[in-house]
């Protein structure tokens, strides 16, 4: 599976000018709003037409602006999960459900909605109306709809964005199912680090209609070019671990990074899977020594890689810790009282609740 | 109580205006329909004059409507002339031309109704519609039809009253003959107009204010009966 997509468009002062290619798997679109992330994913869509770009899929050419090729949204095949659910008001859950199906001729198939419904938890609301559903439930829904349309891509516009933080921890377990079984590429659009470090195989980084960054997603979280899009507080790197076991009297899981091992709150993981955390620089404190009788439960040796001194008084330190790499951010005040010069061995102490899953 | 017998020749006033005025409201749907989604959705040379054209009956005297009807669908009228000679349709003094009149005068009204509901409609639902798979004229019969039924009824109902006490375009384009063209409007009108006619004008006046009353309240259960279907968001 490859997607090469490549826009340019003018709207008044703002000009979109991207272009990205996925493998398949998840590719997150990236950036604050306004950075023309749901332009982008429009264009993908159908729904906007560019001035000039080409969205080609598995060397299908959906649209070329060169070529005056423009597949209109209907015969495209792209399931599209709005930010808000958009369920037809006139229409019971399971005949939103079954609206895609039936254009795409697989009416008759029942084994995929029993599966689809199964997956997405929603068997018990089939029968009421969409005015009737919590945001959650809705967009659960909203993505079951999109899902039994049979859709060659799937592009999800900020799917929890409207949503509360209870309700997005009940959707993301559903998605990261949907992106290991499901095996439809999916084009994500979030400006939260937490989700794109969860779900994302790919990371396209936007800013002002601009990629300023893309790659794995590993590279483009961790690196410090990610603070221009994100915003700095959002700053940090993200490590990919192997969920050795839960302690279920605390609830905290223990996952392993490289040699190191990080113990994280609240998360609901099977042992031996594959999660990926997001530690953000602010969140990460240094000492020279290693602290005692201290609440935080990670404390990891490393060497000081680089510090990158920031405007406003405080400096980026990078840290070897292992395998993985960890920035913290600190006041420069704290640099010269520790101080702090690469090479020197120090001690990051993560708290487990701070840590982004 | 013999004041309240309805003569004959009432009765087929009465059953004449109940035919006019339905087959004006069923007739003019399809137009009404189709014009409403221009003037909400289209973007063309000439809406503005098109939307001036079709509220002018609003504003224009009823009589200045029902001679310019008659001048276009008179016998020897070009539109008349066409229909008579393809469809064999005559709308001069008949009562089809009475249901022409009313139909025109309640266009409008019909139009407004249904274009205010298709402005309201929440454009993002038609997009997603379009994302699984469904094409213009498929979205437009699946998800704008149904979230429009509220004001197509409202139209509809609101059509049919107007046309049932249309007046002046009918008598001034198809008079009024008894039998024929003779609606409910029009015979309270030649009640007053003889001596002694102020008994059967009267029994009339309650038969209209019955049958509009009974309209409105129809039209009020199946409102919110589309409105429980249709439920907000």
């Amino acid at each position: 599976m490859s997607l090469t997509i490549e826009a340019r468009h003018q709207f008044g002062s703002f000009s979109l000018d991207a272009a990205f290619t996925s493998d398949g798997g998840v590719t997150a679109l990236f950036g604050r709003s306004g950075s023309g992330k749901t332009s982008l994913i429009n264009i993908i869509a159908g729904l906007l037409k560019p001035q000039s770009g080409r969205v080609v899929l598995d060397g299908d050419v959906i649209a070329d602006s060169e070529r005056r090729i423009f597949t209109p949204v209907h015969r495209r095949r792209f399931g599209y999960v709005f930010q808000e659910a958009r369920l037809f008001p006139h229409l019971s859950v399971r005949r939103n459900l079954a609206y895609g199906r039936w254009f795409a001729g697989k009416s008759g198939s029942g084994g995929d909605f029993a599966r689809i419904v199964e997956m997405l938890g929603i068997g018990h609301l089939l029968e009421r109306n969409p005015s009737a559903l919590s945001g959650g439930e809705r967009q659960r829904v909203a993505i079951g709809r999109a899902l039994l349309a049979a859709p060659r891509l799937l592009l999800m516009d900020e799917p929890l964005a409207a949503l509360d933080e209870a309700r997005k921890a009940e959707i993301l377990p559903y998605l990261e199912r949907l992106r290991d079984d499901a095996g439809i590429p999916i084009v994500y659009v979030s400006h939260s680090v937490g989700e794109v470090a969860r779900l994302a195989r790919r990371v396209v980084v936007l800013e002002n209609g601009r990629v300023t960054a893309s790659g794995a997603a590993a590279e483009v979280l961790s690196a410090p070019a990610a603070m221009l899009a994100t915003g700095r507080r959002e700053a940090g790197v993200l490590l990919e671990g192997e969920v050795e076991g839960t302690d279920p009297s605390h609830e905290l899981t223990t996952v392993r990074v490289g040699r190191e091992r990080l113990r994280i709150a609240g998360v609901s993981a099977a042992p031996g899977s594959r999660l990926r955390v997001h530690v953000a620089a602010r969140d990460v404190m240094l000492a020279t020594s290693r602290p005692v009788e201290i609440s935080a439960l990670n404390v990891l040796e490393g060497r000081i890689l680089a510090i990158a001194t920031e405007e406003d008084g405080s400096v980026d330190v990078r840290v070897t810790c292992g395998d993985a790499t960890i920035a913290a951010r600190i006041t420069r005040f704290s640099r010269d009282a520790l101080a702090l010069v690469p090479g020197k061995t120090v001690y990051a102490i993560i708290k487990s609740v701070a840590i982004d899953h | 109580m013999d004041w309240l017998a309805v003569s004959d020749a009432e009765w087929t006033a009465i059953l004449l205006s109940l035919r006019v005025a339905t087959v004006a409201m069923i007739c003019s749907l399809p137009f009404a329909l189709a014009i409403a989604m221009l003037l909400a959705r289209g973007r063309f040379w000439g809406k503005t004059l098109l939307n001036g054209l079709v509220h002018l009956p609003l504003i224009l005297p009823p009589v200045v409507t029902g001679f310019l009807l008659l001048l276009l669908f008179g016998r020897r009228g070009p539109l008349g002339a066409f229909f008579a000679d393809y469809f064999g349709l005559v709308f001069s003094f008949r009562w089809t031309g009475a249901a022409l009149a009313s139909a025109v005068m309640a266009f409008p009204l019909m139009v407004r109704s249904i274009r205010l509901s298709i402005e309201a409609i929440d454009r993002k639902l038609e997009d997603a519609a379009t994302t699984l798979g469904a094409s213009p004229p498929w979205v437009f019969a699946t998800v704008t039809l149904p979230l429009i039924i509220p004001g197509i009824i409202a139209g509809m109902i609101i059509a049919f009253a107007k046309a049932m006490g249309e007046f002046g375009a009918t008598i001034t384009f198809v008079s009024n003959i008894p039998g024929e063209t003779q609606t409910l409007s029009s015979a309270i009108y030649t009640f007053t107009q003889v001596p002694g006619g102020d008994a059967g004008a009267m029994r009339l006046t309650i038969i209209s204010v019955v049958i509009s009353m009974a309209a409105l309240i129809f039209s009020e259960l199946l409102a919110t009966f589309a409105a429980r279907r249709v439920a907000a968001q």
